[in-house]
């Protein structure tokens, strides 16, 4: 496990070394506050627009972080010829899976606690109130979908020959959920056989990413989601994980590095 | 050849693309409606931004219901406009036929009925006191980029005169749409009730109300089809007043409009009956003295 942690630590000190997190944080911060700065109807309590942009804009953020960090891990080591040295040690290539997504997973985290910070503050500073809870499930559950997104990109990283294609392939897939996840079903019950059973089997099989974002009951303050939702919600996230995981494994143990 | 340094080269080039811009700028002002926008919107957007401004408008009706909003796949079957529904009180039976409209139906599966524990998937609306203005960033917006949509106007008003203690914001924005749509009887009805309603201007709101009603025939007779419903408000508004004033038979007048627009067109005629009585009774004591 300590090979795992070793890797999983050069991953987050590379995110803190280069300038993506900064950048995004800082366009997050500027555009947020000059939203807050126009004059609305000389009412200086209306905050849910504010809420609404802010955290668009943490998830566009966080989403790119997560790919553009994972695309690139695998294919970095392997261009770089890092990779014989890694395996020449004892670590397995499990390991490296595994450490490779914990410092992916770790680092959009931190920068997660910072941007729900932030995001804490503007909000407060218009609403007065702290509602902690509510931040905390948003910030927990849109971490458990970092952790799919970071498996499923593994996963691509070992599959698609670029980070690039990678990428631009995952983000489609993970939008596409996001968007039109929760209506397949709807548009299953409007096709023919065997369209139907087809669009229905895949609505059964993708992970449900869109049950992660609950952006809506934050900024229209409708409460918090039931707790044992939160634990049944956070174990699907898991599986999902695991099973992109142990995919990436699978792809990876039989696969040339040279 | 020995080129000239390349800082005088740099300096030629700059002052060419400078002369060019001095004698191109004012050429590229007759090209189109976007070079002449008086906005940063219709500069970037063009009319492409009335499209946006739909989606805004749409965003300020999902505010309105905490978030809780039919899918494209679930709103095949409605029919209610948005802007009424915003700023009009219900009776029982306008609010089943809303609720009706705004069913996102029973879930369909397990991934369904679990997935609605995570977004607005219960019905409701802004009503703690105060809570309407979060709707007014999206009205905004919408009328920055479709100026021409008397809707935005009228809605944001409406809330802030009667829900938000606001008549001189919603006021200027009225105006502000009635300096994009000159001809609008919608707006005029809005800024007439807010002369009457918040400023107590009876005199002001009558003249308005008879200029929305003029607006209205012009429309109706250039074949613009103007709503009904509309004419019928202004008509049993000015009927109100001028029967508060005991100008009897302008109120009359003005009920007789108001009955040929009147989806209850017997219980204005009730109205018409009582007035007509009212009015005999007068002028024969009138004759008395």
């Amino acid at each position: 496990m300590n090979a795992v942690f070793a890797l999983s630590n050069v991953v987050i000190k590379e995110l803190y070394r280069r300038k993506d997190f900064y950048v995004l944080f800082i366009l997050t911060v500027l555009i947020t506050l000059v939203m807050a700065s126009a004059s609305l109807f000389n009412d200086d309590k209306i905050v849910r627009y504010l809420k609404e942009i802010c955290l668009l804009l943490i998830w566009i953020s966080a989403l790119a972080m997560a790919l553009g960090t994972a695309s690139r891990q695998i294919p970095a080591e392997r261009e770089n010829r890092t990779i014989f040295p890694l395996l020449a040690k004892p670590v397995t290539r499990w390991h490296v899976v595994l450490g490779k997504f914990l410092g992916c997973w770790l680092a959009c985290g931190l920068a997660l606690v910072v941007f729900y910070v932030f995001l804490g503050l503007v909000s407060a500073s218009r609403e007065h109130t702290w509602p902690v809870l509510n931040y905390f499930q948003a910030f927990w559950l849109q971490w458990i979908f970092l952790a799919v997104v970071i498996a499923i990109v593994l996963w691509g990283s070992i599959i698609f020959a670029a980070p690039s294609s990678n990428a631009t392939i995952c983000l489609v897939f993970v939008l596409g959920i996001l968007i039109v996840g929760r209506y397949l079903n709807q548009i299953a019950l409007q096709q023919s056989e065997p369209m139907r059973s087809i669009i229905y089997g895949i609505y059964f099989i993708i992970p449900h990413l869109e049950f992660f974002d609950v952006r809506d009951l934050v900024v229209h303050d409708r409460g918090l989601v039931g707790w044992g939702a939160c634990v049944l919600v956070t174990l699907y996230g898991a599986a999902y994980t695991l099973f992109f995981l142990f995919a990436t494994w699978l792809s990876f143990r039989r696969k040339a590095l040279n | 050849m020995k080129l000239p340094a390349p800082s005088l080269i740099l300096l030629l080039l700059l002052t060419i693309c400078f002369s060019l811009a001095t004698y191109l700028q004012p050429q590229t002002m007759k090209w189109g409606e976007r070079a002449q926008a008086d906005s940063m919107m219709k500069a970037l957007l063009g009319d492409g931004r009335r499209i946006f401004a739909n989606h805004f408008f749409v965003k300020a009706d999902i505010y309105f219901h905490s978030g809780y909003y039919p899918s494209i796949f679930d709103q095949g079957h409605r029919e209610e406009s948005h802007s009424r529904h915003m700023v009009e009180g219900h009776d029982d039976h306008d609010e089943e036929e809303h609720e009706k409209a705004m069913d996102i139906g029973q879930p369909k599966d397990w991934i369904d009925r679990f997935g609605r524990q995570f977004y607005s998937s219960s019905h409701s609306h802004l009503d703690k006191p105060g809570q309407a203005r979060e709707i007014l960033p999206w009205l905004k917006l919408s009328a920055e980029l479709d100026p021409q949509r008397v809707d935005t106007y009228t809605v944001a008003a409406y809330w802030l005169r009667s829900k938000l203690g606001k008549p001189a914001e919603a006021e200027d924005f009225l105006r502000e749409g009635l300096r994009a749509n000159p001809n609008s009887y919608e707006i005029l009805y809005e800024l007439g009730l807010l002369y009457y309603e918040n400023h107590h201007d009876l005199v002001r709101s009558v003249n308005l109300w008879e200029l929305a009603l003029r607006r209205w025939n012009d429309q109706d007779k250039a074949g613009k089809k103007p709503l009904e419903i509309s004419y019928n408000e202004i008509t049993t508004r000015l009927a109100q007043v001028e029967e508060e004033q005991g100008n009897l038979r302008q109120a009359l007048y003005y009920r007789e409009l108001e009955k040929k627009a009147s989806p209850i067109p017997d219980a204005v005629q009730k109205q018409i009956d009582e007035l007509k009585q009212r009015l005999a009774s007068k002028t024969v004591s009138q004759s008395l003295k």
